[in-house]
């Protein structure tokens, strides 16, 4: 087991995809020879030529050659170097890759992955900054993974390339540089899905997925110093979504809260909330969601810290679920 | 020579049965929705898929069902997928706009303007790693020479010698709009230049200058000259799609068209050479004919089952 950041984990997944599958192709803005604007694809261009190469500023044309080099037997992985810019381009995403499997009945098949990060950091504008993941989940024949450890980032990379459907696997640049964690490599190619308990409690279920997930478990910390147990599941994979896992933890807490860094009108939150409702689980108070409020961001720190729920909001917005 | 004539006016006689036999389908019933005839366009189609190889890729727009019939996709499956049959070439999951028939060479019609210009080039470009020798073809009409999507798929091609061949069926309109009255400069095909490839404008009315210049641009691909941008003058005899009452044309447009659209021109160009004139109409006879039985065949089969409709979502 080697110790990596999250974004030496992605590196080392992407060295691996690339020795294991000849049928690889990794490509974006400026991923090749410079390695990636976060470093992330470091080496690859030394390693296998070719095979990884930088890109124009062309955002369809990467993403719609991926859609079309997909369909030829090739498996490409490309970057959206910022979640941001794949707007400028949803055509190929949502018209084109998401089609082609349905459309022509299995007989043409799209096995890209697409890696972007999103999210705000400080600093930031209000163009990158976004998390958009309630976008892609809400279109059928995506598949969407936003992992929070070195070790998801790793695994669900390592899934999303050997899976025959698109994907994207959407990280997060805050992460990128954090502790690192013993990973590893080299194992079996997981399942799509699941959820990770990653604190066990009986008071409340909290389920939370991307760089929140930190923010969670720290307000978990704090909350169980108040003698509330909180159960964290985090949901790397939100398409395939693990309902089940969900519905059996707030089943046995009897409380839901949802906290997502996207917005919360319409955000996957929403959506989780409405399961557990629609299953009729017995709740013993209205589920909560927390998020970032309805508003564009900001680039001021101070401004942006004020909106992204941080371990404090989520601490005292949990308890006041629990003490009601 | 004639040999070859009569050979496209069958090819091109073949598409416009087809045509005409969805028109009338479409009012009587079994075909439902939005249709898009190639009606007078036949020639590019014809000129071009005959000097593709069968590893070569196919991206047609939606005005593509002559595309779809040039590249050798049955008829049949074509009608059945128009009415909705199970045994359509999509099974019923495609439709007019969206015939795709991978086992054909023919990689599908596309309802996005412009938006299969950057798959063709992805197509290419799988064609560099897998030592095929594919050349990948992407078709779309003037309209889509301002798509973004289209100017970012002719820059990525080119900067990467990608064996593609764009090419662009201007007839004269996009959808409802004279091209003319969009852009500054209507020869699109000087558009070329800018991207470091080469551009002609030919006649797209004309099979034999079409396969002619088809032929050379497959050829520079394949040999790692990089894409070519076609232009085609061609022009629509029936609207943009069906029920369009084309208030845009001028006065006389209509039959000034007749009067030089593909058929009509080769149909005059054999009767010149001393074809006896009932040899040519047999063409024209035996084209229908064989649409005619398709689209029976195709009506007669079952339709899609519904407890299929959530099939082949995910792998």
């Amino acid at each position: 087991m080697r110790e990596m950041t999250y974004g030496e984990a992605v590196n080392a997944a992407l060295h691996r995809l690339m020795e294991e599958l000849p049928e690889t192709l990794v490509y974006g803005e400026d991923v090749g020879v410079p390695g990636g604007v976060f470093g992330v694809t470091r080496g690859l261009r030394k390693q296998y030529g070719e095979r990884a190469f930088d890109t124009p500023i062309s955002e369809s044309a990467i993403l719609g050659s991926a859609v079309g080099a997909a369909m030829f037997g090739r498996r490409p992985i490309v970057e959206i170097m910022w979640a941001d810019f794949s707007l400028v381009a949803l055509d190929q995403i949502v018209n084109q890759a998401a089609n082609v499997r349905y459309v022509s009945g299995g007989r043409l098949t799209a096995p890209l992955t697409i890696r972007t990060q999103q999210g705000n950091a400080p600093g930031a504008c209000a163009q990158h900054s976004q998390c958009l993941e309630a976008l892609f989940l809400h279109v059928p024949g995506l598949r969407v993974c936003m992992p929070s450890t070195p070790q998801d980032a790793y695994d669900l990379l390592v899934t999303a390339v050997h899976c025959d459907d698109p994907v994207l696997v959407i990280e997060n640049r805050t992460l990128y540089f954090g502790r690192k964690e013993p990973v590893e490599t080299g194992g079996p190619v997981r399942p799509m899905g699941g959820a990770r308990t990653r604190r066990a409690g009986s008071d409340v279920t909290i389920v939370t997925w991307g760089a929140m997930t930190e923010r969670v478990l720290e307000a978990a910390e704090a909350l169980a110093g108040d003698g509330i147990e909180a159960e964290v599941l985090e949901t790397p994979w939100l398409n395939p979504f693990d309902t089940g896992a969900v519905l059996a933890s707030a089943g046995r807490t009897g409380r839901l809260a949802v906290v997502h860094e996207a917005n919360v009108t319409g955000g996957f939150g929403a959506e989780v909330v409405a399961r557990v409702a629609g299953a009729g689980v017995p709740l013993l108070a209205p589920p909560i969601r927390i998020g970032t409020p309805d508003v564009r961001m900001p680039a001021a720190p101070a401004l942006a810290q004020s909106l992204v729920p941080d371990a404090a909001r989520i601490t005292g917005d949990v308890r006041g679920l629990v003490k009601g | 020579m004639s040999e070859r004539r009569l050979a496209d006016l069958l090819a091109m006689w073949r598409i416009r049965a087809f045509e005409e036999k969805v028109r009338d389908l479409r009012a009587e019933g079994p075909i439902v929705g939005s249709v898009h005839l190639c009606v007078g366009q036949e020639a590019i189609p014809v000129g071009a898929c005959e000097v593709l190889e069968p590893q070569d890729a196919l991206f047609a727009t939606y005005r593509g069902h002559g595309w779809a019939l040039a590249r050798g996709v049955p008829a049949e499956p074509l009608f059945a997928e128009l009415m909705g049959r199970a045994s359509g070439v999509n099974g019923g999951r495609g439709g007019s706009a969206y015939f795709t028939a991978a086992e054909y060479g023919f990689h599908g019609e596309n309802s996005i303007v412009g938006a299969g210009a950057p798959i063709a080039c992805g197509a290419a470009l799988a064609g560099r790693y897998d030592g095929s020798g594919r050349v990948a073809v992407s078709v779309f009409g003037d309209g889509a020479m301002n798509q973004g999507a289209v100017h970012e798929a002719m820059n990525f091609a080119a900067a990467f010698s990608l064996p593609v061949v764009f090419v662009c069926e201007n007839n004269r309109y996009s959808e409802l709009t004279p091209i003319a009255d969009m852009v500054r400069s209507p020869r699109l095909a000087d558009r070329a230049a800018a991207y470091g490839m080469p551009g002609h404008r030919i006649d797209g009315n004309d099979a034999e200058a079409v396969r002619f210049h088809v032929r050379d641009a497959l050829e520079v691909a394949r040999e790692g000259g990089g894409p070519t941008l076609l232009e085609c003058m061609t022009e629509r005899l029936v609207g943009h799609y069906i029920g369009d009452a084309e208030t845009y044309r001028q006065p006389g447009e209509l039959e000034r068209i007749r009067r030089r659209e593909p058929i009509a021109r080769l149909r005059a160009g054999l009767l010149a050479d001393g074809v006896p004139e009932r040899e040519i109409d047999a063409v024209e006879r035996r084209a229908r004919a064989e649409m005619d039985a398709a689209a029976e065949a195709a009506r007669q089969s079952p339709p899609a089952d519904p407890a299929t409709a959530m099939e082949h979502l995910y792998a």
